[in-house]
């Protein structure tokens, strides 16, 4: 990234005549196998660049906040001790850009863009990336340029704050409202026609029409109360606000917090960027197997010389090793897509394969489909880490994977192996991705004690787990700062019903 | 190129001195950061700085692994805390240590102890000197060489010599064009100081006082150094006798038996007379004991050499009485009594651990 004069092309060095060549021959590749994708542009940066974007989340410019320089000190160091090396960063963008280290060898460029390859495709054809803005990069400048002006105006100290706040609640978002409506749009109500409505429910209950001698025999007693209580039911209900429980909590606090308009703006900013990131948690498993699946392929089919093959298969096993007791998604999914294509291309699936109990003739079982291919190009549109572990995770592949559940003994006072059942290792997996590791949480009400405070509800029986109540605490206080009402949240805490509560003073606990 | 994370990064950097600042009274009476010592960063461990968020308790989440070993086998550590645990990318359990430098830290600790800026005694004697480069000569190694000067120097020779030709404007510097940077020596007066750290190892000092001591040395220390440029110290250990120790042995040392404080003081002096002349030096005493001396006699010995020998010598004398089950208590009585109105005198009681933060800024609360 050095400065440029805008209009005079810096002259490349051979290297980088080099690296244009690979990335033309290694997008040739990607495409000859049907990898589909954006246009990629390569950036050359040092590790020190390299770190930098690192900490901004792959962007060259984000919005001034500090924790991008914590994630830049926590980056540096471990670059500096020898813990850790980013090979390579790729954004979804349109065009994707991507980064290459300039320390690099020149086979592990050739397998980052490989890799990266594999991930542009998967950024563009994946349906849960299919409502994220790309032109990401250009927004976050966008974001960077609001948040500056908004710090000029009205200071650095209270605008951070501000962020602050925003980002606690970061993690409050529906994944599913991009895709579908969770309730109809209603038409806004012009002053006094709200009135009305409550006039029309206060009105007799509507009687079905009947001549006069008929009347008790259609409209008997009954039906009459059944139609008032339906009435009121739909009158309270319309009382109730917000009327159905909502889990876009940053959504609602943007419509409905009394906030300054810059207020508003940030928290908009911070919303659109959770989204735009979500995805990106949703297939943490598939996005990094779908990409070392097809560098793995482009580079031992295709690319590698006889003289580089040891290079990259040590870098290639550097990424998939797994340290003991721990799951690599790397590895995972890698390994999950080659079961799948096996499974495919054999035709172990279907309910003559499910049923089948002979363990030699499942072992010798081929019956010639080779839809494989196909059937990974497949999964790769549709699924998300959820579904594509809860359908394919087989029991013989977590027994060949050696997959166990671990949890805290607390007689040992450390984490030790539970179980290595097949049904148990997976319902904790899913548990794990499911709402990309974060709680369920909605807005139960807006209203609450006809006092305007606002009540959370924390939907414990999804995962059973318990919220960690130091982080809760300090949640709701800046839950408080937007709302500047008292909050409130109902959880579980080590089995019984709690609301936890902050009312700008202090906090408080009671059962509901 | 300033780069575009150096603001994020010295925001946080901020943020996190801030945090120090807050939490200095907690940090001081943490023995650990002493030990962190290495060079001159010291390492700061603070627990969550980063954003609260709803999120699960970890220990009674589990999760799953990849591996070999039966039921029961313990992990090696917290998987979640490898960042891996979790097929997902939720960030583990971080505790950040941050490095500050003990110039920072003195900085932190005079700011929020508000102490004032040390006034060095009015005799600036010692001379230190600067090499500053300043000037240019004819003469000098090549990695000196001027090269704007050289050329300036080449080109003026070529066009008097008539040999410049503006169609071709070749310059070549001979020997004698040739320039280079020297040096010239500023003179700078400088005050130095000296501290002399004496202790009472008696038998009634336990593990628990001398680790009170250690701290609190620690602190003063880093303070001093921070007000001068160079600084010496000076361990003295006593019980009925006293003698000079290197730093580590000072804070190690295991001794039992009586105590003669007079015997410190007398040392004290020795070593101030023989090695730091009182006009050329300033001298920090700081006398740290629980106490409890032996018989009257020798606390009016040490009285008057307080009074006419050390006091007059020193910028300041501390006197930190650290509590302990055995002592008296008595010496910090004895020398409110005869001492009273000294203004170079300061006495401290510290009861526990929780009593350093006051003790320091008692002690350096003055400026002297």
């Amino acid at each position: 990234m050095s400065p440029v004069a805008p209009g005079i092309p810096r002259p490349l060095s051979p290297v980088e005549v080099e690296l244009l060549r690979l990335k033309d021959e290694i997008a040739a590749h990607a495409g000859s196998y049907g990898l589909d994708f954006y246009e990629v542009v390569f950036e050359v940066l040092d590790y020190d660049e390299m770190n930098e974007v690192a900490a901004f989340g792959g962007f060259p410019t984000r919005y001034p906040h500090w924790r991008f320089g914590m994630q830049y000190e926590q980056i540096a160091k471990g670059h500096s001790y020898g813990l850790q090396k980013i090979y390579e960063l790729v954004i979804n963008n349109d065009p994707c850009y991507a980064y290459l280290l300039r320390s690099n060898s020149l086979v592990d460029q050739k397998m980052v863009m490989a890799h990266v390859y594999g991930h542009c495709d998967f950024f563009k054809n994946n349906y849960w990336f299919g409502r994220t803005s790309r032109k990401m990069m250009d927004q976050m400048a966008n974001h960077g340029t609001r948040v500056r002006r908004y710090i000029d105006l009205y200071g650095l100290e209270a605008v951070e704050e501000f962020i602050d706040a925003c980002l606690s609640l970061e993690n409050l978002i529906d994944l599913h409202a991009p895709f579908i409506r969770r309730h109809e749009e209603r038409p806004r109500t012009e002053v006094g026609e709200e009135e009305d409505e409550e006039e029309r429910f206060r009105a007799p209950v509507r009687k079905l029409r009947a001549k006069d001698y008929m009347d008790k025999f259609v409209n008997p007693p009954e039906f009459l109360e059944e139609q008032r209580q339906a009435m009121e039911e739909r009158l309270e209900r319309q009382r109730r606000f917000p009327e159905e429980p909502e889990r876009d909590v940053l959504a609602f606090l943007i419509q409905h917090a009394p906030l300054d308009r810059w207020q508003r703006d940030v928290l908009t900013i911070v919303r659109d960027e959770a989204y735009y990131f979500a995805p990106q948690g949703m297939t943490k498993i598939m996005n990094e197997g779908w990409a070392s699946y097809w560098h793995s392929r482009i580079m031992t089919e295709r690319v590698c010389g006889p003289d580089e093959i040891i290079d990259y298969a040590d870098h290639h096993s550097g990424t998939l090793g797994t340290q003991p007791g721990v799951v690599n998604p790397y590895k995972l999914g890698i390994e999950l897509f080659r079961d799948i294509e096996r499974r495919w291309d054999t035709g172990r699936f279907g309910l003559e394969w499910e049923r089948c109990g002979d363990a030699a003739e499942r072992a010798r079982w081929d019956r010639g489909l080779g839809l494989g291919r196909e059937r990974v190009f497949q999964v790769r549109k549709i699924y998300n880490d959820v579904t594509f572990i809860d359908e394919f995770l087989t029991e013989d592949f977590a027994e060949e994977q050696k997959l166990f559940t671990y949890g805290w003994d607390k007689q040992l006072g450390q984490y030790v192996i539970q179980d290595r059942d097949f049904r148990k290792v997976k319902q904790k997996l899913l548990e794990g991705l499911t709402n990309f590791g974060q709680p369920f949480i909605h807005v139960d009400n807006a209203n609450y004690q006809n006092r305007g405070e606002l009540y959370l509800v924390h939907e414990h029986a999804h995962s059973g787990v318990d919220l960690r109540q130091d982080h809760a605490r300090d949640t709701l206080k800046n839950l408080y700062r937007l709302w500047s009402r008292p909050v409130h949240v109902r959880t579980v805490m080590e089995g019984r019903d709690v609301v936890l509560s902050y009312d700008g003073k202090k906090h408080a606990e009671r059962s509901p | 190129m300033i780069r575009k994370i150096q603001q994020d990064h010295a925001r946080f950097k901020q943020i996190v001195r801030g945090r120090i600042r807050k939490n200095l009274r907690h940090y001081i009476t943490r023995g650990e950061i002493i030990g962190k010592k290495d060079g001159k960063l010291v390492s700061i461990p603070l627990p969550q700085i980063d954003v609260p968020r709803f999120r699960f308790g970890a220990r009674q989440q589990g999760g799953v692994g990849q591996g070999d070993g039966d039921p029961g086998t313990p992990l090696g550590g917290d998987p979640q805390g490898q960042g891996g645990g979790q097929a997902g990318d939720q960030p583990g359990e971080h505790i950040l240590e941050v490095d500050i430098s003990l110039d920072d830290l003195a900085q932190i600790l005079g700011e929020e102890l508000e102490l004032p800026k040390i006034e060095p005694r009015g005799h600036k004697s010692l001379k230190t000197t600067r090499d500053r480069y300043t000037g240019v000569r004819r003469v000098g190694p090549e990695s000196l060489r001027v090269f704007k000067r050289t050329f300036k120097q080449a080109l003026k020779r070529q066009i008097a010599e008539g040999r410049y030709d503006p169609e071709r404007p070749l310059v070549y510097p001979f020997r004698e064009d040739r320039r280079y940077r020297s040096r010239k020596v500023a003179e700078e007066p400088e005050s130095n100081a000296v501290i002399v750290y004496m202790m009472d190892v008696s038998g009634s000092m336990g593990f628990e006082q001398k680790e009170i001591v250690r701290i609190e040395s620690f602190w003063i220390d880093t303070w001093l150094r921070s007000q001068y440029k160079a600084i010496d110290s000076v361990y003295i250990v006593h019980d009925v006798a006293a003698k000079e120790v290197d730093r580590h042995t000072f804070f190690h040392i295991r001794e039992s038996g009586g105590t003669k404080i007079s015997s410190a003081y007398a040392l004290c002096d020795r070593v101030i007379d023989s090695r730091f002349n009182p006009s050329d030096w300033n001298i920090y005493l700081f006398h740290f004991s629980d106490g409890d001396n032996w018989g009257g006699d020798d606390t009016k010995r040490c009285m008057s050499l307080l009074r006419e020998q050390l006091i007059p010598k020193a910028n300041l004398f501390c006197y930190g009485q650290v509590k302990s089950a055995y002592g008296s208590g008595q010496f910090v009585k004895d020398l409110q009594e005869h001492l009273a109105g000294e203004e170079k005198v300061i006495l401290s009681e510290i009861d526990g651990k929780d009593e350093i933060y006051d003790s320091i800024k008692a002690f350096l609360g003055k400026g002297k």
